[in-house]
């Protein structure tokens, strides 16, 4: 049974508390001195890997909404999805303003020339539209496929984070490893899904229907 | 939100020079009996253990050593883990007693050295050097050692032999596979190993050098990146072709055999023209040959630097 709005409502205020806690451990562990003997490169390398992270999450809410049935699952999606933005932005703004201590030239330079920033600058610049477009009016304005067309940049957006990631690392690749393979099988999923509709098509079994089992879902209130 | 950084405590104030002074002192008077025991025991030396009276340099720098916490806890020690928290986590995973190291190779006196032969072989002397890894940090590190000129004198090297190369300590059964091809080995031209900059290192803050700082014995080389800085010696062998290193076959574009510190020639995926030097919030221009340029350059005179990194 699905939750009522006002469950959704607590579900949704727990959620938020706990995408919040890695911010808040950073930021006592800043406070503590705990962050190690190179402390801004554990809070960038942190905020980085939290991007990802929460990329990787919002990608998890369709499989498993549409394996487990928990289709209300789709209305968390949005914060999640912020999440990762807001983490972004929190990353970015470690390297600009710790880490490169706004020193426009070298950081112009550094998107220039080093792929690997280039890379994740990139996928943050993609990930700005979508967060601007998160609010139900511009759903509305935008009209559902089209919006949706338009979110579908997260997939690129994972993956070059991903490959941020790998370009970063000086040897030892087993992390972004654990995090492409993920990626891979998030969108690997994806297509073959979209390989089924096609057979499905072919069979001449189409008719017109929602995606879901005829449940039409709501994906804001 | 983070505008608390820049006041952080400095690493002056972790460990004043007073305090760490004054500390060596009191420490060299009531553990050199110890020492002095342990030693002709061959017993275990335990990092921490004084190293006893140590001979001022006129190569060390006035600069203040960076915390002894951040240097022993931030540590690129691959076989005990690539984490830079990993390698003082596992210690255990390195024994430094007992120990040898053999010099072999193109010299008229191939010899296996115990630990405590070497600890006597020339005066222990304080060199406060700066280092500079490639990853684009730094540290001022208060080595103890001795020069390696004076090991390599007592194993005659032969006039064939042009470079020194470095083998570190590998065991499988305890230590990371894979990642990097093991054992790790660095190598040297021999007058970049002659030259009287280039240290033995056998302790840090006039102490026994702990595991995750390449103990009992390791390379220590200022005006190259750190990677150079071989560490846990087991054997030194001195060759006429120039030895292929553990880093230039991982990367042969990336790690070339001086790796000189040089701000002007980029590590291809990242800028080497700053550092940042643990311990303080702005970054620092990174300086030519890690600012060893009067000492060194003469070495490289007419060679091109990009070509040869």
């Amino acid at each position: 049974m699905p939750p009522t709005n006002s469950q959704l409502g607590t579900i949704k205020a727990a959620l938020f508390a706990l995408c919040l806690l890695p911010a808040f451990l950073l930021w006592r562990g800043l406070e503590m001195d705990t962050l190690g003997a190179n402390p801004i490169e554990a809070l960038t390398r942190a905020t980085g890997e939290w991007t990802l992270r929460f990329l990787l999450i919002t990608l998890t809410v369709t499989p498993l909404r549409k394996y487990s049935g928990w289709h209300w699952l789709v209305r968390l999606r949005r914060m999640l999805g912020l999440f990762a933005f807001a983490y972004g932005v929190t990353h970015l703004l470690t390297y600009v303003w710790l880490d490169q201590f706004f020193d426009w030239h070298a950081i112009a330079k550094d998107i220039l020339k080093r792929p690997f920033i280039t890379v994740g600058f990139a996928a943050l610049v993609l990930m700005t539209p979508l967060a601007a477009t998160s609010f139900n009016a511009a759903i509305r304005k935008l009209g559902g496929r089209r919006w949706q067309a338009l979110h579908r940049a997260i997939y690129p957006i994972a993956v070059l984070g991903c490959v941020h990631f790998w370009w970063l690392v000086k040897k030892d690749i087993t992390e972004p490893l654990i995090y492409a393979l993920i990626t891979a099988a998030l969108l690997g999923l994806r297509a073959w899904w979209r390989e089924q509709e096609r057979r499905k098509q072919l069979a001449g079994g189409y008719l017109p229907q929602p995606r879901f089992e005829s449940k039409v879902i709501k994906i804001f209130e | 939100m983070l505008i608390r950084r820049p006041t952080d405590i400095l690493p002056s104030e972790i460990t004043t020079s007073e305090l760490y002074h004054d500390r060596r002192r009191f420490l060299t008077a009531s553990a050199a009996l110890a020492v002095g025991a342990a030693l002709p025991a061959g017993l275990a030396r335990a990092a921490g253990q004084s190293l006893g009276p140590l001979a001022r340099s006129p190569y060390s720098i006035g600069e203040t050593p960076t915390s002894y916490k951040a240097v022993t806890t931030y540590n690129n020690f691959y076989e005990l883990g690539t984490d830079k928290a990993d390698p003082a986590e596992n210690t255990h995973r390195l024994k430094p007693a007992p120990w040898t190291l053999r010099v072999e190779g193109l010299v008229n006196k191939p010899r296996t050295f115990g630990i405590d032969e070497l600890l006597k072989l020339a005066p222990l002397e304080e060199r406060i050097y700066r280092m500079r890894c490639v990853e684009g940090w730094s540290m001022v590190i208060p080595w103890v050692g001795f020069p390696l000129a004076s090991l390599l004198k007592l194993v005659e090297p032969q006039g064939s032999a042009k470079y020194v190369e470095f083998v570190s300590h590998y065991d499988k059964s305890t230590m990371t596979r894979g990642v990097l091809d093991w054992p790790y080995n660095e190598g040297l031209r021999i007058d970049e190993a002659r030259h009287p900059l280039t240290l033995l290192a056998v302790g840090l803050y006039g102490e026994v050098l702990p595991v995750q700082n390449g103990a009992p014995i390791r390379l220590v080389v200022p005006w190259k990146y750190g990677f150079k800085g071989a560490k846990s010696l087991v054997t030194l062998r001195l060759t006429e072709k120039q030895p292929i290193t553990a880093w230039m076959k991982a990367g042969p574009s990336e790690y070339g055999f001086y790796s000189n510190v040089n701000p002007e020639v980029d590590h291809p995926r990242w800028s080497q023209a700053t550092e940042r030097r643990i311990g303080e919030f702005s970054k620092r221009k990174t300086l030519m040959f890690n600012g060893y340029a009067d000492q060194v350059a003469s070495m490289y005179t007419g060679m091109d630097l990009r070509r040869f990194f």
